[in-house]
């Protein structure tokens, strides 16, 4: 018998545990003194190292741990176990450029340390102080480490706590980031990511516009950045735009196009002008802009100021901010604890909604599109930062081609890194305190939180899966790559530049991140790739249109009476009025819809929820209250008591693994039998499937990440279930039988 | 799954437009009101409906007109709580009544009062045959005669599953002392007892637990022996009163099991509910009295709670969800925290069952609440057959059925005193506690989510004798199993729509949910299955289903082209070399 709960399972649990004090182990043995170190990576420098360290198990409150070397170099902050870790757990999904046990400097959040029993955060004045007994270090990843430091030395102790401290927390230039020593010291051969488009040349952006059908005006005067360094090299706009206006004011205002819908209306990106002095010039100007944009398509246009209607970044950060904390959890107790309140604390920091106030207005967005078939132009003070989440949700919600592996990278690259997105500033890689000025913002996993909740609700329509989506969220805090170490394109040609001449050799090859096997070899890749996608080649035309699932005894709910009223404010069909609102100082915003706007798009939605689901189409999110959900994988993964042994998403996908491969064989054995017939059509075969089946019952649901925690197999029972319901009611005393058994007759 | 009905009678309706889904031959018992009196339904999300109703003795179904396809709503009226009409709502003599349902709905109607006198009101016909216990007639399950290929009264068969068990062994005898239900009228006849106790000691245990309700044993370890044993309180009263024969059971518990030298005697109340129980003659086992037994609380509370908040929960997500504070009002509802509860309980039992090895007392007041859900559940997660379609029938008949869950109190079935304090949903949030667990182990259960939904819509139905009356000794006395159909006989004739594609048998797998609130989520698509807007989310399902049958296609193409290859190798020597093609293209489409 397989048990799961009984003795036999421990045994076989790799992880030292230590019920002796070093001290004893020391008078035992003395080890043979031997550099214990990581594999360093190109252009890795330890900087400092102390031994020996005990890293506390996270899963238990007893001070229990492993013992081992703490080092802290210019890439990361490691622990190397003195145990030689047994084999026998296969990891399935190892990154290549660091463990589980290392934290890459910029990913670490926060560092405490603990005197005499109390936790402080530790901040740059107080290096200078006594060394903790013990160093808690949070990070973005949700990673929690606590490392003890009372058996070090007092000065090792102190030395790797003050460099630690301060390689994390102290202020960089950005020539300080690893990725340039990486990027000088490796094989300059780093291929490049062969199938993502990356926008940084004219042929990207043409071809883009070809593929949407797009007739619009490509500027290339800005190659160089003369014209603005806020901006692309190469970026299209409204045909309608003269070249005098392109320059008038460098950058700002300029409508810059992001797609364009098969009816031929498109939609526009911009910045807001510098508050508007008292000459006409600046109005003049934005009415030019609008109407440029508006001669798109149809003489339509919808204005949408994303700032007066979404939360400011500096919201977003503090929402962030209050939401990770639950998930970095320092022991069981204080786990159980926040487990009582946990629907209400989660719904305070407000996290939940800003991602469905962004995916409302991307709806909002795509109903302009789609229906009305408007120009669209979204504006913002940078128009860099939620014009990029809207304008790539809306695009993911439209294309299908963006809902592939390498349509969506393209997107990021189009939207995000060519669209100028200030990734340095806003994932604050460089610990500027300077908070102003600088804004520190989870933006961009903001995007790809609200990327989760539709892939969530429709997986079958993206190729990619949540793993790729949550690596991908860790890999913004790896310095390894160029994608999201920049402010803009022109920094990022600047820096490199100024790099390699420093270096005095040739440019220099920073892999972007989607070079995903600087990472991770093939077989982990094979992860990302959700083995549900309905691949619209393979699909059979007759079934491309699944019909939705029937509810259990759901009300049918028939069409026609829900034919929306065309809405006002508009400006097709409207072109005296369009003429009359343009004169007008302010320009017309979402006009107010007899409801509220969230009304109006419940309407498309629910017309849309009565079509038959077509993965290949418009898809759109369902943004009800029970359908916005927490992101599990990168959420919980790190927390034990939260581990569902044999359970989770991966029993899923292990059984679709087994069944794809099935699939394929028998395909491979026809295709054998009759190969001359089918010669070209083996090639389309998928890379063969992980075989996690026969492991399947032994991963946990954090799979396939903390492979090599070991959960303990014990059930995580809560610690305080009497405190968790205090049901104060007089129904809580009254008897369970009010009265004597009365038969039925 | 709409079921046609045969024994439904036309009872109402207030069109002669509608066709009835009836079976052939079914009596129309009351010709319909006048024509043209139309029925408005007041849907919560689409706005009024004008259509026709009709109210048999088993269903109420209203047919919108001016649509579509035509909005339908099919209601057996066993889910209806209540009935209500709202006076006054018009001058011009129109009626308008609410149905609040078991289900958590509430219907709507608005109608002209039917120019005729002598017509019966729908409203009367309603509240006479949504409780029909209350007005002196038949429940329709009783009147139910369909006939299906599959009989599921003989699903459970009470010495089988205990034979599946092991059972009678060297340790345990089955007992024939309440073969009458004279021990105890609320327990089935067939008991697993130790050995060593004899039927008098078992009398004397009888007189000492509530209502009779004596340390039986629900399941054995298969390996370690450790035992779950189920029972209610000891009846110690204030004065601590103690029986001998009651610790010596207990203690014969404990050394049925060479494993383990403890007893667990979980408590599903809190501590504070087992002491006031004192002031009523009941309580706890005090550890003097039974030695080598740890008492544990586990906090569940009683019916009366558990009521309030669904009612609760039922304000939260019907009709209109409030968006912004979703989270809070869910949590205000404690329902998820129950569940979690309950979970942690038969989680802690489960643990110490498997991993300890030792055996367990389960009660709680009476044992047929609390005591139902921990037993079950901990079943659940211990034994992998009671994860099959089958093994969880056999669990629900079992643990709930025969071992006196007060069904028809619980649910009051037919029973219009709506208000009745011993309504709870002790059965609804076991369900829900094991759709907690299918979602955490998505591939562990052979079941879909359909089937569980099915079984509670069918638990309030009264279209099948599966739920109701109290108890076993009930049941055989009315010859239930005679008169009515059983719910498994309709599931098991039908049994592929409520597979799980993706079910691996693992045996001996024991399942360890977790239990932090993180990961209990409410069942949307049981609770807020009336909102259109919600939507199954079975795309995994859909497209693993595909899957299965490409695999099975190509199979069979696979078989095909080997018996091609076959009859050609046996006629090659005439057409060597010559490639045959007559060969069915291979589709490689997935």
């Amino acid at each position: 018998m397989l048990s799961l709960g009984g003795g036999g399972a421990k045994s076989t649990k790799p992880s030292f545990v230590s019920y002796v004090t070093p001290e004893e182990i020391k008078s035992e043995k003395e080890p043979p003194k031997k550099e214990k170190h990581p594999d360093l990576l190109p252009g890795e420098v330890i900087f400092c190292s102390a031994d020996p360290v005990l890293k506390h198990t996270q899963d238990d409150l007893s001070q229990r741990g492993i013992f081992g070397t703490l080092l802290c170099t210019n890439f990361r902050v490691s622990f190397v176990s003195d145990e030689t870790p047994l084999e026998e757990m296969t990891q399935h999904f190892k990154n290549k450029l660091y463990g589980e046990n290392d934290i890459p400097l910029m990913c670490v959040d926060n560092i405490y340390g603990v005197y005499d029993e109390k936790k402080k955060l530790i901040t740059k004045g107080m290096l200078k102080n006594k060394c903790p007994s013990k160093m808690i270090i949070h990070c973005k990843d949700l990673r929690v480490f606590q490392f003890c430091l009372t058996y070090t030395k007092e000065e090792d102790a102190k030395k790797i706590f003050q460099g630690i401290a301060h390689h994390c927390l102290e202020p960089k230039s950005l020539k300080c980031v690893f990725a340039f020593s990486y990027a000088a010291s490796s094989s300059p051969e780093v291929q490049r990511s062969q199938r993502t488009v990356m926008f940084d040349s004219k042929e990207d952006w043409t071809q883009e516009m070809k593929r949407t059908k797009a007739n619009l005006r490509i500027v290339t005067e800005n190659e160089n950045f003369e014209f603005s360094m806020r901006l692309p090299k190469f970026f299209i706009i409204p045909a309608a735009v003269t070249d005098e206006d392109i320059s008038k004011f460098p950058g700002k205002g300029l409508p810059v196009w992001c797609w364009s819908h098969h009816s031929g209306c498109a939609m526009f990106k911009a910045s807001t002008l510098p508050v508007p002095q008292e000459d006409g010039l600046m109005q003049g100007y934005m009415e030019r802009m609008l109407h440029a944009v508006a001669h798109t398509h149809l003489y339509s246009l919808k204005l949408e100021d994303l700032s007066e209607t979404l939360p400011t970044i500096q919201d977003i950060q503090q929402s962030y901010n209050k939401f990770k904390q639950f998930f970095l959890i320092d022991n069981s107790t204080d786990f159980w604890v926040s487990d009582v309140k946990w629907f209400s604390t989660l719904e305070n920091t407000g996290w939940l909604d800003i991602i469905r106030q962004c995916l409302q207005k991307a709806v909002e967005v795509v109903e302009c599109l789609e229906k009305e078939n408007t120009n669209v132009l979204i504006m913002e003070e940078e128009g860099s930062d939620l014009c990029c989440v809207i304008s790539s949700l809306v695009q993911i919600m439209l294309d299908p081609h963006f809902r592939t592996l390498t349509g969506f990278q393209g997107l990021v690259q189009k939207e995000w890194v060519a669209g100028c997105h200030a990734f340095l500033d806003r994932c604050n890689h460089l610990y500027q305190k300077d908070k102003e000025c600088h804004s520190p913002s989870p933006v961009f996993l903001l995007f790809l939180e609200c990327v989760w909740q539709m892939v969530q609700q429709h997986s079958p329509a993206f190729q990619f899966s949540e793993t790729y989506l949550t690596v991908l969220s860790d890999s913004i805090h790896v310095p390894i790559f160029s994608t999201f170490l920049f402010n803009s394109a022109y920094q990022r040609e600047s820096t490199m530049k100024a790099e390699a001449q420093h270096l005095q050799r040739g440019p220099l090859n920073c892999p972007a991140v989607w070079d995903w096997s600087v990472q991770f070899d093939c077989k982990a890749q094979e992860l990302f790739i959700n083995p549900l996608y309905a691949d619209k080649l393979k699909q059979d035309k007759a079934i491309r249109k699944v019909p939705r699932a029937k509810h259990q005894r759901q009300l049918s709910l028939p069409s026609s009476a829900f034919k929306t009223p065309p809405k006002k404010g508009f400006f097709k069909d409207e072109t005296e009025s369009l003429k009359k609102m343009l004169r007008v100082k302010r320009i017309s915003r979402w006009m107010a819809s007899p409801d509220s706007p969230a009304a109006a798009t419940r309407e498309f939605y629910e017309t849309w929820q009565r079509r038959p689901l077509d993965y290949h189409g418009l898809l759109l999110p369902c943004l009800d209250g029970p359908a916005m959900r927490l992101w599990m994988q990168r959420y919980l993964r790190w927390i034990p008591e939260v581990q569902i042994l044999g359970g989770g998403p991966v029993a899923i996908t292990s059984m679709l693994a087994e069944l794809l491969s099935q699939v394929q064989d028998l395909r491979r054995e026809l295709d054998m039998r009759s190969c001359w017939e089918t010669e070209a059509e083996s090639l389309q075969l998928r890379p063969g499937p992980l075989a996690l089946t026969r492991t399947s019952l032994r991963l946990s649901s954090s799979f396939p990440f903390a492979s090599n925690r070991n959960w303990t197999f014990k059930p995580a029972i809560p610690t305080s279930l009497l405190q968790s319901l205090m049901v104060t009611d007089r129904l809580a005393s009254q008897e369970d039988e009010t009265n004597e058994v009365i038969s039925l007759v | 799954a709409i079921l046609r009905s045969s024994g439904e009678m036309y009872q109402c309706s207030c069109s002669c437009q509608w066709n009835p889904d009836l079976e052939p031959g079914a009596l129309i018992f009351i010709s319909c009101l006048s024509v043209g009196k139309d029925v408005t339904y007041i849907c919560p999300f689409v706005g009024a409906l004008r259509g026709t109703l009709t109210v048999t003795n088993f269903r109420l179904f209203f047919r919108g007109i001016s649509r579509d396809p035509a909005f339908v709503l099919d209601l057996p009226l066993g889910v209806v709580s209540r009935v209500e009409r709202i006076s006054g709502a018009s001058s011009r003599g129109d009626v308008s009544y609410v149905l609040v349902c078991k289900d958590v709905r509430t219907l709507r109607f608005v109608h002209k009062q039917p120019d005729d006198s002598l017509q019966k009101s729908v409203f009367e016909v309603l509240t006479k045959f949504a409780f029909p216990v209350s007005n002196s007639l038949p429940l329709f399950a009783l009147e139910y005669n369909q006939v299906f290929p599959e009989n599921g009264w003989k699903v459970y068969d009470a010495l089988a599953e205990y034979k599946r068990q092991g059972l009678p062994n060297e340790s345990w005898r089955i007992s024939k002392v309440n073969d009458h239900y004279e021990l105890c009228d609320s327990y089935p006849a067939a008991l697993v007892v130790p050995v060593t106790i004899t039927d008098d000691e078992l009398r004397r245990v009888a007189a000492f637990r509530a209502k009779g309700r004596i340390p039986v044993l629900s399941w054995l370890h298969p390996e370690s022996q450790a035992a779950v044993v189920r029972c209610s309180q000891p009846m110690s009263g204030v004065g601590g009163k103690r029986c001998k024969d009651d610790e010596k059971l207990l203690q014969a518990i404990m050394d049925a099991n060479a494993q383990s030298h403890k007893l667990f005697i979980f408590d599903a109340r809190p501590s504070v509910n087992a002491a006031a129980n004192k002031m009523k003659g009941g309580g706890c086992e005090s550890e003097d009295a039974y030695q080598n037994a740890e008492l544990v609380f586990l906090d569940i509370h009683n019916i009366h709670v558990m009521r309030e908040s669904l009612r609760k929960l039922k304000e939260v997500v019907y009709p209109n969800i409030e968006e912004s504070h979703w989270l809070s009002n869910l949590e205000s509802t404690h329902w998820l925290e129950h569940i979690k509860l309950i979970l942690a309980g038969a989680l802690r039992i489960a643990d110490k069952v498997e991993s300890g090895k030792t055996s367990v007392v389960v009660h709680c007041s009476d044992g047929w609440d609390r005591t139902a859900q921990l037993t079950s559940l901990s079943l659940i997660m211990l034994d992998s057959h009671y994860r099959t379609i089958s093994g969880f029938q056999k669990l629900i008949e079992k643990e709930w059925i025969s071992f006196g869950h007060r069904f028809q109190q619980r649910v009051g079935h037919g029973d219009q005193n709506h208000t009745d304090a011993d309504r709870s949903p002790i059965f609804l949030q076991f369900i829900d506690c094991v759709w907690q667990m299918t979602q955490q182990f998505p591939a562990a259960f052979e079941f879909n989510e359909s089937f569980l939904v099915t079984v509670l819509d069918h638990l309030y139905s009264c279209l099948f004798g599966t739920f109701l009356y109290n108890s076993e000794q009930q049941r055989v006395k009315e010859e239930l199993a005679k008169r009515s159909v059983s719910l498994w006989s309709f599931v098991n004739s039908q049994v592929d729509e409520f597979i799980n594609p993706l079910y691996v048998h693992y045996p001996a797998h024991v399942l360890l949910p977790s239990v932090s609130i993180r990961h209990l989520q409410l069942w949307v698509s049981y609770y807020i299955r009336w909102n259109p807007r919600v939507r199954p989310q079975q795309p995994v399902h859909q497209r693993y289903k595909e899957l299965l049958a490409k695999r099975a296609e190509l199979q069979k193409k696979v078989e095909e082209l080997q018996r091609e290859v076959h009859n050609r190798a046996s006629a090659s020597s005439e057409r060597a070399g010559s490639p045959t093609r007559s060969i069915t293209p291979v589709q490689t489409f997935v």
